[in-house]
């Protein structure tokens, strides 16, 4: 034990006193808590739309003013030909062009059905998928519209009488940043676990002290707990922070305990700093470390459904992220922050990442060699 | 088991792969004697150092240190043995206090032992104003110095030097040499590889390596008579002329 605390003040002391490290420890949390959410948002807006109005009648222009005032799109150009339009598409002006046709009014009204023509530019495929579907559900809105103006309400209703009235459970207003926020916290949380650890541990492999550290009798167990200790407790530090961000920035406030986020996020940490202190058995260089950790954490933010619904996913990258501590996590924050979760719900995830932890710990205690 | 032997060394042999590192070596090491261990670069000094402190592996032979096995009782060695590497080993972020502090510590030493024997390791040091200062301030003929009062600080029966005084200057040498005296006369056994071969003069006993084996071993007087030299420089050229490997790793 007291081994183990002339190691730990020792740690603590190094990690205080370098700048680069305490501002990787504090700055970034911050930084990212602050920008990434606005940018990861996946409601569309600012869809930039052309339109070509061959009709030019009070319908058609409703039409556009509907559209417009959705608050998702930009009216970007009026052309009188479709020609025209696709110039802006090529240019990148606009996502989606609308053409109106010369009798739109009038066919609306006598034949009682018209055509309209809508172009998508799917590159961007999510922009191209939801934007063509906001327009489509825009005109169907304003379709009824016209239909219960004009036609006289008969004796068999020809429209549908089912109405659906979607009720939000969690998240009332649908917004994304409750979605996200407790996200980018567990990739935070990842980041200084998985990191920190393993460039630490691999710094002293490369200035050579880990040498002086072997030819003493410190105990394999004693090195190992006094590099993780400290990261394990700058992990939850951090986490703290980023709720605190997350609570005054975002206004989300847990409706779950926070000893629960707590607790899952400490034995998450022990699992994550594992796999760091795996790496730094691998690698003899910080670049070696930074890049296998970096490809890893890449690997497990994709797979771990942070911006993707896992649910979604080809059945065979579902079985993958399985083996992605990660996810877990992830699911475990909107569990319990978005829908108050408590120890039950969440047992399962627990389990399975306490033997993450153990089985990773284990693996670089095991490859931790103190003689070669 | 001879008491007065602090290190016996017999067939010791590291391969790496297809390339022996350190071919059979055996030699004894007198308890309370500066035992000089010289050789070029890659001759496997450094090697065979590394097998002694329990920080390499041997692929086969005996050798015990301090009177323990280097198969399965290399905790045992680590307790009795200070290390001071070729790479500079203190720690640059922390003071000289804290190194001190530190290395004790783990060595187990209780507060008092620390704090009584700190003071009198910077008095000799005459380093006083420079106890709370970071050791990456200081300069590298200093922090060599330290790192010695470092290895030896918990009494250990046998200090390790690879080659302590690389890239120090001759005065800063000279003073180097005259603290491992000091530690000699108090009883620790000096295990010392070096290049410089004015140093091995200062040696009780040295053994020239050459392509992994031991080529020559005794005083150095009676080496220079042996190879008909005026001093150790000659009889190391004589020795290493023929070595195929100077510059191999």
């Amino acid at each position: 034990m007291r081994t183990l605390r002339f190691l730990l003040q020792k740690e603590f002391k190094q990690i205080f006193r370098d700048k680069a490290i305490l501002r990787i420890i504090f700055l970034v949390p911050i930084v990212q808590l602050l920008v990434l959410p606005w940018a990861a948002d996946y409601e569309m807006k600012n869809i930039n739309i052309t339109v070509i109005d061959h009709d030019h009648s009070p319908y058609s222009r409703q039409l556009i003013s509907k559209i417009t005032a959705s608050g998702y799109f930009i009216l970007q150009n009026y052309t009188a030909s479709y020609k025209e339009a696709l110039i802006d598409i090529e240019k990148d002006k606009a996502d989606i062009v609308l053409e109106i046709p010369a009798s739109f009014q009038k066919n609306l009204i006598t034949k009682n059905e018209a055509k309209l023509f809508i172009a998508v530019n799917a590159i961007n495929g999510v922009k191209a998928n939801l934007g063509g579907a906001y327009v489509s559900s825009i005109i169907q809105n304003f379709n009824q519209q016209v239909r219960m103006q004009w036609i006289q309400m008969p004796r068999f209703s020809p429209q549908l009488n089912i109405e659906v009235v979607p009720s939000n459970w969690y998240n009332p207003q649908m917004n994304y940043k409750y979605f996200m926020v407790p996200g980018i916290l567990v990739i935070l949380v990842t980041m200084i676990g998985s990191f920190l650890a393993s460039l630490n541990i691999v710094r002293e492999k490369e200035i050579g002290t880990v040498e002086q550290i072997n030819v003493t009798p410190i105990r394999k167990y004693q090195f190992i707990l006094g590099k993780l200790i400290p990261f394990w407790i700058l992990g939850l530090i951090v986490l703290a922070i980023g709720l605190g961000i997350s609570r005054f920035f975002y206004g989300i406030i847990s409706a779950g305990s926070l000893w629960v986020v707590f607790g899952f996020a400490a034995v998450y940490l022990l699992a994550v700093l594992g796999l760091g202190l795996l790496i730094s058995t691998y690698t003899v260089t910080q670049q070696q470390a930074m890049l296998i950790s970096f490809f890893l954490l890449m690997v497990f933010i994709l797979l771990g459904g942070l911006f993707t619904s896992i649910d979604s996913m080809p059945h065979w990258a579902q079985l993958v992220t399985r083996a992605d501590p990660v996810s877990y996590f992830i699911e475990v924050m909107r569990m319990v922050i978005l829908k108050g979760s408590g120890w039950a719900d969440i047992k399962n995830q627990l389990l399975i990442v306490l033997g993450f932890a153990i089985l990773l710990n284990g693996w670089a205690v095991v490859n931790y060699r103190k003689r070669y | 088991m001879n008491e007065n032997k602090a290190i016996t060394v017999d067939k010791l042999t590291k391969k790496f792969g297809d390339f022996t590192a350190v071919d059979a070596i055996s030699f004894d090491v007198n308890a309370g004697e500066i035992f000089g261990f010289l050789g070029a670069n890659g001759a496997g000094k450094t090697t065979a150092m590394r097998m002694l402190c329990g920080l390499s592996l041997p692929t086969s032979g005996t050798a015990t240190v301090a009177g323990f096995d280097v198969y399965h009782q290399t905790e045992n060695i680590k307790k009795n043995i200070g290390y001071m590497s070729q790479k500079f080993s203190l720690y640059e972020d922390l003071t000289v206090k804290e190194n001190i502090n530190f290395y004790a510590g783990i060595y187990g030493k209780s507060n008092q032992f620390i704090k009584e024997k700190t003071s009198q390791v910077i008095a000799n040091l005459h380093l006083e104003n420079e106890v709370d200062k970071l050791v990456k301030s200081l300069p590298l003929g200093w922090k060599q110095k330290i790192a010695f009062s470092v290895s030896i600080f918990h009494e250990p029966e046998i200090v390790f030097l690879d080659e302590p005084t690389g890239g120090v200057d001759p005065i800063t040498r000279r003073e180097f040499w005259s603290m491992i005296y000091k530690a000699a006369e108090s009883g620790i056994t000096i295990f010392v590889t070096t290049h410089y071969m004015d140093e091995a003069e200062y040696c009780n006993r040295v053994c020239i390596m050459v392509d992994g084996h031991i080529k020559a071993m005794d005083t150095p007087p009676q080496l220079k008579k042996r190879y008909n030299a005026t001093s150790m420089d000659e009889v190391f050229l004589k020795l290493a002329r023929n070595a195929e490997r100077a510059q191999a790793p």
